[in-house]
C-alpha cells in the first residue's frame, strides 16, 4: 500500500484542529508546570525542615511514576471526590503537575547557583525572606536557566499527545479517528509525526539561540 | 487480603510484563546508544549523517506517536509486529536516541592526551576505543543514564495504549471491573515508583563501583 497523498490532504484540516489543541494544552500546561515548579523549589529551601523533606518526596514520586497513569488518577479519582474536570483541564493539570518537577529540579540548580554571600548580605540589611526571594535571588536564579525550562517545554509538548488517553480531542486522537473511518492508518499518524517533528526542531533551534543569548560567562 | 491488596495479584501480572518491557527496551536502548554516540564521532560523513537523522527522527516525535506508527502504520508498509515486540524496539530506540547524546558527550570529555597517549605506544584505533577511551568515559554516562533508565520504564506505561497487558493495561481492566479507581491508581503509582527506585539504587551501585580506583 502506497502513501496516499489525497487522503492525506484530504484530512489535514482536521488534524490541524487537533494540532490548535496540542498547543494550547502546552501552553497552558507549560504556565501551569513553570508557576509549580517555582513553588516546590522554594518549598524544599523552606526553614520547616519537614515540609522541605516531604516536598523532597512528592517531588520524586511524582517525577518516577508515568503521566499516563498519573492523567489516569486525575481523570477517574477526582469525580469520585466531587472534583469535575473536563478532559481537557484535567489533562493541563495532569501535564503542569508531571512537569512541575522537572521545573522544580531545574529552578534549584538555578537557585543553589546564587552564591551564598547574597543570603547573607540580604540577611544584613534586614530584608524579609519574601523580599529576599522576590529582589535578589529570583532575578539571578532563572536567567541563567531558561534555556533548560525551554529544553522541558520541547519534552513537554511531545506527551501532549497522552491526552488522548483521556478523550482529549488534540492532533493524535484526532488522527486515530481518521484511521479508524478509514482503515487507513499510514497518512494521518505519518502527518502526526511530521507536525511534531518540525516544530520540535525548530523549537529546539530556538533553545539553542537562547542558550547563547543567557549563557554564563 | 486487606482491601485495597486484594488488587494485588492481578496488577503483579501486569508487572511482570512491565519488567519484561524494560529489560528488552534497556539492551535495545543501549545497543542503540552505543552505536550512534559512536557512529556521530566517525570519520565516515554517511556514518554520521544515518545516527544524525536516526537521532533527531526519535528525539523530534514523541514516544506515543512512534508507538501508534509502528503499531498502526508499518502493517501498512508491510511489517507486522507483536505488541510487546512494538513497545520493546520502539522505547528502545527511543531512549537510545537520547542515549546516544549522552555517550558522545561522555567519549568527547576523555582528555585529548590520552588518544594521544594510545596514538604513541601504537595502539591501533580499536584498542584505543576500548581499552583507553570507553573505560573512562562510562562512569561519566552512569548518572544520565540512570534517569534515561527510569524515562524508559515510565514510557512502558504507554504501551498499555496499544492494548499490551502491563501493569498500566491491568489497572484500567480492574478499574472496569471493581470502579475502585482511587486504590487501583495509587497502587498503580506505587508500584512503578518502587521499580523505578530499584533501577535507582542499582545505578547507584555502578556508580560506586566505577568510581573506585578514582
Amino acid at each position: 500500500m502506497v502513501f496516499d497523498w489525497q487522503y492525506a490532504l484530504d484530512i489535514l484540516p482536521d488534524l490541524l484542529r487537533g494540532f490548535w489543541v496540542t498547543i494550547q494544552a502546552t501552553f497552558l500546561g507549560m504556565t501551569a508546570a513553570l508557576i509549580l515548579g517555582l513553588g516546590w523549589a522554594i518549598l524544599r529551601r523552606s526553614a520547616i525542615r519537614i515540609m522541605a523533606t516531604m516536598t523532597a518526596w512528592v517531588v520524586e514520586f511524582i517525577r518516577s511514576t508515568p503521566l499516563l497513569v498519573q492523567l489516569y488518577f486525575l481523570f477517574f479519582v477526582l469525580p469520585d471526590f466531587g472534583v469535575t474536570l473536563s478532559p481537557f483541564l484535567t489533562g493541563v493539570v495532569g501535564l503542569g503537575l508531571h512537569y512541575s518537577t522537572y521545573t522544580s529540579e531545574v529552578y534549584r540548580a538555578g537557585i543553589e547557583g546564587v552564591p551564598k554571600g547574597q543570603w547573607e548580605a540580604a540577611m544584613a540589611l534586614n530584608m524579609s525572606r519574601f523580599h529576599t526571594w522576590k529582589a535578589i535571588i529570583l532575578p539571578q536564579a532563572i536567567p541563567p536557566v531558561i534555556p533548560a525550562l525551554g529544553n522541558y517545554l520541547i519534552a513537554m509538548f511531545k506527551d501532549t499527545p497522552l491526552l488522548a488517553a483521556i478523550t482529549v480531542m488534540e492532533l493524535l486522537q484526532t488522527a486515530k479517528l481518521s484511521g479508524a473511518e478509514t482503515f487507513r492508518y499510514l497518512e494521518p499518524l505519518t502527518l502526526v509525526g511530521l507536525l511534531f517533528l518540525v516544530i520540535s526542531l525548530l523549537s529546539s533551534r530556538l533553545v539553542r539561540k537562547l542558550e547563547a543569548r543567557f549563557a554564563q560567562t | 487480603m486487606p482491601p485495597p491488596f486484594d488488587l494485588l495479584p492481578p496488577l503483579l501480572s501486569g508487572l511482570a510484563v512491565t519488567a519484561g518491557l524494560t529489560v528488552g527496551g534497556i539492551i535495545v536502548a543501549a545497543v542503540a546508544a552505543f552505536t550512534a554516540g559512536l557512529a556521530q564521532l566517525s570519520r565516515h560523513w554517511y556514518l554520521r549523517v544515518i545516527s544524525i537523522v536516526y537521532i533527531d527522527l526519535f528525539r523530534g516525535t514523541s514516544a506515543l506517536v512512534q508507538l501508534f506508527w509502528a503499531y498502526f502504520a508499518l502493517p501498512m508498509l508491510g511489517v507486522e509486529l507483536s505488541a510487546m515486540a512494538t513497545g520493546i524496539w520502539v522505547l528502545g530506540l527511543n531512549i537510545g536516541a537520547y542515549g546516544a547524546e549522552v555517550v558522545r558527550g561522555a567519549i568527547q570529555a576523555v582528555p585529548q592526551e590520552q588518544r594521544e597517549a594510545a596514538v604513541a605506544l601504537n595502539f591501533t584505533p580499536r584498542q584505543t576505543l576500548w581499552r583507553i577511551i570507553i573505560p573512562q568515559a562510562v562512569p561519566a554516562m552512569l548518572p544520565p543514564f540512570g534517569n534515561l533508565l527510569i524515562e524508559l520504564l515510565k514510557s512502558t506505561a504507554l504501551v498499555s495504549m496499544i492494548t499490551l497487558s502491563e501493569l498500566t493495561f491491568q489497572g484500567q481492566m480492574l478499574r472496569a471491573s471493581t470502579l475502585r479507581s482511587a486504590e487501583i491508581f495509587a497502587l498503580v503509582l506505587v508500584l512503578y515508583f518502587l521499580l523505578a527506585q530499584i533501577i535507582a539504587f542499582i545505578i547507584r551501585r555502578l556508580e560506586r563501583k566505577f568510581a573506585v580506583g578514582r
